[in-house]
């Protein structure tokens, strides 16, 4: 949590003005039309597309200096993708960085939403690989253009019944479509569909940056966000057996970690920050050590 | 700028990098949350008849890519042009259906709504979006909104729309996910109306 000094060389956030204006306008406009891909002219960036560039010129667009930021990658603080983009814009905007879901003012994500409830001053920028929902089911975009105009997402559904005709329950697990304020079909970026539900109705924006695929699009807080699904097949989050190793949290998504070459494994919270402070608030797992 | 007078000089943004993201992330949050009413630090100084908050919206969002269009109270101030052209390095727009960005100084006698671009069925965002200038945000008729952003309801009382805005307002909601989003400013605060914020009640 302590703040950085700028490489002065970089303009603040390393992106140009005029690159942050245009940024600006179309995040305006994605906030105006919930759920519908803005395209923007996506920047080369100092890392390879898939490494979040289109989270980073969001992030870059929007931060000031007296924000707060968090970056984790499936959940974690720790991994590369998230250590290098927080120092990424510690260097660039000298500004204050953490690993505490509730100290933050913008979290970046790569893929999962912390799993304490976020809140009115907080902004969550997805960074996303595949914008379009319908990509895979038709992969020319003048017509995946005209069914969102249309409002034509049959085909949608008809993947979620393949699902269940070849499987018996929709194993769509993540990427999970989703209807915003009953208009646009979204991808919400590959999160688990865990996630899908807190989605909804958010006290907090979200922002969804596709650099490769230049489009932004965003959820206003208080959205109504519905993942599709049948009257007779429902819409389900994972489960999971058994609380998380480590906290015992349960009712949270967990990671599969493999302890040895004899087939042992547990299971522990994916979200590293909320397992950090329930251990520290002494809650322990059944591999969590004494209390 | 040969010729141009200091007035269309002087007034921008003491720092540009920062001072702009300040009123961006103003102007976000009130797009994200329509109705409410966010303070707004008077940052720039336009020429009359443009106001700080309105002038500051300008400057934060316009540039050479999105043309404005300025409406016959405010063009009619010669130096406001050259201001907004010097300080964006934006150009005017010749009619309102091809700008990006309206700025209407008088809201009572604006044009309607549908006279601005209102994107298409597949490019909804290639509309235009409105600034107006209003005598204040808090001391006219209530209008109570509801939509995505909004927790239950909103109210907001802006002083000078026209007298029809009502109905505008409802009719451009039935186009979307085409229409027009407004920035609404007072002296020294804004608050938006995106294309999605319902009318669902005005007194008058």
């Amino acid at each position: 949590m302590n703040a950085q000094q700028r490489t002065s060389t970089y303009n603040f956030a390393y992106l140009d003005e005029q690159t942050k204006r245009m940024i600006r306008r179309a995040i305006l406009k994605a906030i105006a039309i919930p759920g519908y891909q803005v395209p923007f002219a996506s920047r080369e960036m100092p890392m390879p597309y898939g490494w979040g560039t289109g989270g980073v010129q969001v992030t870059a667009a929007i931060l000031g200096p007296n924000d707060v930021l968090k970056v984790i990658d499936q959940g974690a603080d720790d991994t590369t993708n998230a250590v290098s983009i927080r120092k990424f814009f510690e260097r660039v905007a000298g500004i204050a960085t953490t690993t505490k879901t509730s100290h933050a003012t913008i979290i970046q994500t790569r893929h999962r939403i912390p799993e304490v409830p976020l809140t009115a001053g907080q902004v969550l920028v997805y960074q996303v690989p595949n914008p379009e929902p319908l990509r895979f089911l038709e992969p020319r975009e003048t017509e995946t253009r005209k069914m969102h105009a249309l409002e034509e997402y049959g085909l949608m559904h008809v993947k979620l019944y393949e699902d269940i005709a070849r499987n018996g329950h929709i194993a769509t697990t993540y990427a999970y479509p989703v209807k915003i304020e009953g208009r646009y079909v979204m991808d919400p970026s590959p999160t688990p569909k865990f996630d899908n539900p807190k989605m909804h109705m958010s006290d907090a924006l979200q922002l969804f940056g596709a650099g490769r695929e230049k489009r932004i699009y965003a959820l206003p807080p208080h959205t109504q966000v519905v993942s599709l699904d049948f009257e007779d097949h429902p819409f389900e989050v994972q489960r999971f057996d058994k609380p998380c190793a480590l906290c015992g949290a349960e009712q949270v998504y967990l990671d599969e970690v493999i302890l040895d070459d004899r087939g042992n494994r547990m299971f522990v919270c994916s979200d590293t920050d909320h397992c950090e402070s329930r251990r520290a608030k002494g809650y322990r797992g059944e591999l969590g050590g004494a209390q | 700028m040969m010729g141009a007078p200091a007035a269309a000089l002087e007034g921008g943004f003491a720092d540009p990098v920062l001072d702009a993201q300040s009123v961006f992330r103003t102007i976000m949050d009130a797009m994200a949350r329509p109705g409410s009413v966010l303070a707004m630090k008077p940052l720039v100084v336009p020429p009359a008849p443009l106001g700080s908050a309105a002038g500051a919206v300008a400057c934060t969002l316009i540039d050479a890519d999105t043309p404005f269009w300025l409406d016959p109270m405010l063009s009619a101030h010669g130096t406001l042009g050259a201001w907004l052209g010097f300080h964006t390095g934006a150009s005017a727009a010749s009619v309102p259906g091809s700008s990006h960005f309206a700025l209407i100084g008088d809201p009572m006698a604006m044009l309607p709504l549908d006279q601005f671009a209102q994107g298409s069925q597949d490019y909804p965002d290639q509309s235009t979006t409105l600034i107006l200038q209003l005598q204040s945000l808090s001391e006219g008729a209530p209008l109570t909104f509801e939509g995505p952003g909004i927790k239950g309801r909103s109210t907001i009382a802006p002083k000078g729309l026209a007298a029809d805005f009502a109905r505008q307002w409802r009719d451009n909601a039935k186009r979307f996910p085409r229409g027009v989003d407004l920035i609404l400013t007072g002296t020294d605060a804004i608050a938006c109306l995106p294309r999605t914020a319902r009318l669902i009640q005005a007194e008058n």
